[in-house]
């Protein structure tokens, strides 16, 4: 069994002329908090992409729990992408559902649990994410940014993945919110590591990276500069990481 | 002048370019909602839904559009032929006209301007919000089930309100005809039984559907083309509505010419 939830073997990626990830190798553990962290255009979003199966490398694999995604074909992809639950940087919940409808909306999708069951499930989510009763039946476009991230989140958990993705997951928020954000995102790791799974964030936000991330991957222009648990990330010389940390 | 001519031909070769590149940009996407109309699981919820949506919703605007048309083109009928006694033409012209025209044509054209418009509108705001992709993330097609419901539903809700359409219309020029120009009713009707059969309301329900399949087909396209943000997504509409629209006029011609052969 490997050690790694996600494995990128000499993965390259190209869009016509252009290489947006160059011959990446590293693996990505399982059971911890990963950030992918870089300044803009690095490639971070072109990374999860591939970690998803939404984009194909144009050279290499990417294995996810020893699956070679690339390799799947459209069904069975679509099938595999249930082990990921993800939060996108501005929540991506569908505004025509409430709140509790979007958390059910998987559920209902993809399990054959009855509404009773749907409902005590989707409840009980929303409450681990701090959403109360009456949040749960209001419309996205009632709700304040960090509540969206919430349900976003619930709704990222409702089938049990077992590697969740964050797009920059406190983008638009207050300093405060972004804790709390933060805070709940390591106690659903937390919560949920007794069946290995795997939190990685895409992020840029290197202060809130350092204090919660058990690693971190540092990219620039398409490559792996350092990947390092976050102690050691500290104390890296690597000139880039130096001013990224001092910024 | 060679450099200006170069620059007229480098223009016209990237117009052609960007034509072919939109023609297979848009084949492929129709290839794709009809691979996943035959894929389960068959969304029926959200058919209706779309078939409430566009059918039901739209019956106030096509009964107004509808009750207009006849009457007005009863009385332009009369006044334009009123010199050779048009009693007994204005029932068969006016419901002829209804049945294999303008009801599947201007139902068409309320359809593209409201449903075309909306489905491009919900669609773009969702790709530009990430709801797609979010879609995409939980293992869900997103042409299956955004694009699907949409040009079935179209489909579907069109020829029921073209339908409504001849309807209203009819009653429409009957009225203005039996208690306006006091055109005697058991006439008109005969008149209308004379000269029509079932074939021409069926032209005209054919027509529907493949307009509405069209409209539903370019709303979706459009939604799903949105770059941007609420710029994107106004353009987008506007697009879904102005090629839903040409779109009706162009193929209501070539529908005509094929339809005439084979009923």
């Amino acid at each position: 069994m490997s050690e790694y939830s996600v494995e990128f073997k000499n993965v390259s990626k190209k869009f016509g002329e252009s290489t947006i990830l160059h011959d990446l190798n590293f693996g990505i553990h399982e059971g911890k908090i990963t950030t992918i962290l870089g300044f803009s255009g690095a490639g971070k979003t072109t990374l999860m992409k591939h970690i998803l199966g939404l984009v194909k490398p144009t050279t290499g694999e990417v294995i996810v729990k020893g699956t070679t995604i690339n390799e799947l074909g459209e069904l069975p992809l679509r099938e595999f992408r249930r082990n990921f639950g993800m939060v996108f940087q501005y929540a991506a919940l569908f505004d025509f559902l409430t709140s509790f409808e979007n958390v059910a909306f998987p559920l209902r999708e993809f399990t054959k649990l009855s509404e009773k069951e749907i409902q005590d499930k989707v409840l009980g989510l929303l409450e681990s994410v701090g959403i109360n009763r009456e949040a749960a039946y209001k419309l996205p476009s009632e709700l304040s940014g960090g509540m969206r991230k919430r349900v976003g989140l619930a709704r990222g958990l409702a089938l049990d993945p077992h590697i969740m993705l964050y797009d920059e997951p406190t983008s638009g928020l207050d300093p405060i919110t972004t804790h709390m954000v933060y805070d709940l995102m390591k106690e659903t790791h937390l919560r949920n590591i007794s069946r290995g799974f795997s939190s990685i964030i895409i992020s840029h936000d290197i202060h809130a990276t350092i204090k919660y991330s058990d690693y971190i991957v540092f990219m620039e222009k398409g490559r792996v500069v350092e990947h390092l648990d976050t102690e050691s990330f500290k104390r890296s010389e690597n000139p880039v990481i130096r001013r990224f940390l001092e910024l | 002048m060679v450099q200006l001519v170069l620059k007229q031909i480098n223009s016209i070769g990237e117009s052609l370019i960007s034509l072919v590149n939109g023609l297979g940009d848009f084949t492929l996407f129709v290839s794709r909602t009809i691979f996943w109309t035959f894929k389960p699981p068959y969304r029926v919820k959200l058919l209706f839904d779309q078939i409430y949506f566009m059918g039901n919703k739209s019956i106030f605007i096509i009964f107004l559009t509808s009750v207009f048309t006849g009457a007005v083109f009863a009385m332009q009928i009369y006044l334009g032929i009123k010199a050779i006694n048009p009693d007994s033409f204005i029932g068969p012209i006016v419901t002829i006209a209804l049945a294999k025209e303008l009801a599947p044509v201007l139902s068409g054209l309320v359809v593209a301007g409201r449903c075309g418009a909306a489905m491009a509108a919900q669609i773009g705001s969702m790709k530009v919000t990430e709801q797609i992709d979010a879609l995409e993330v939980m293992g869900i097609n997103g042409y299956q089930y955004l694009a699907v419901p949409r040009i079935l539903g179209a489909m579907i809700s069109m020829p029921l309100l073209s339908a409504i359409f001849l309807l209203v219309g009819y009653t429409g020029a009957w009225l203005i005809a039996t208690k306006v120009l006091m055109i005697d009713p058991t006439l008109y009707t005969q008149k209308i039984s004379d000269f029509m059969n079932l074939g021409m309301v069926v032209e005209g329900l054919i027509k529907a559907a493949v307009f509405g399949y069209l409209i539903g087909v370019i709303g979706t396209y459009q939604g799903f083309n949105v770059t941007g943000g609420a710029e994107g997504v106004g353009k987008g509409t506007n697009m879904a509505v102005v090629w839903g629209m040409i779109t009706v006029l162009v193929i209501d011609y070539f529908l005509t010419t094929f339809l005439a052969q084979i009923l």
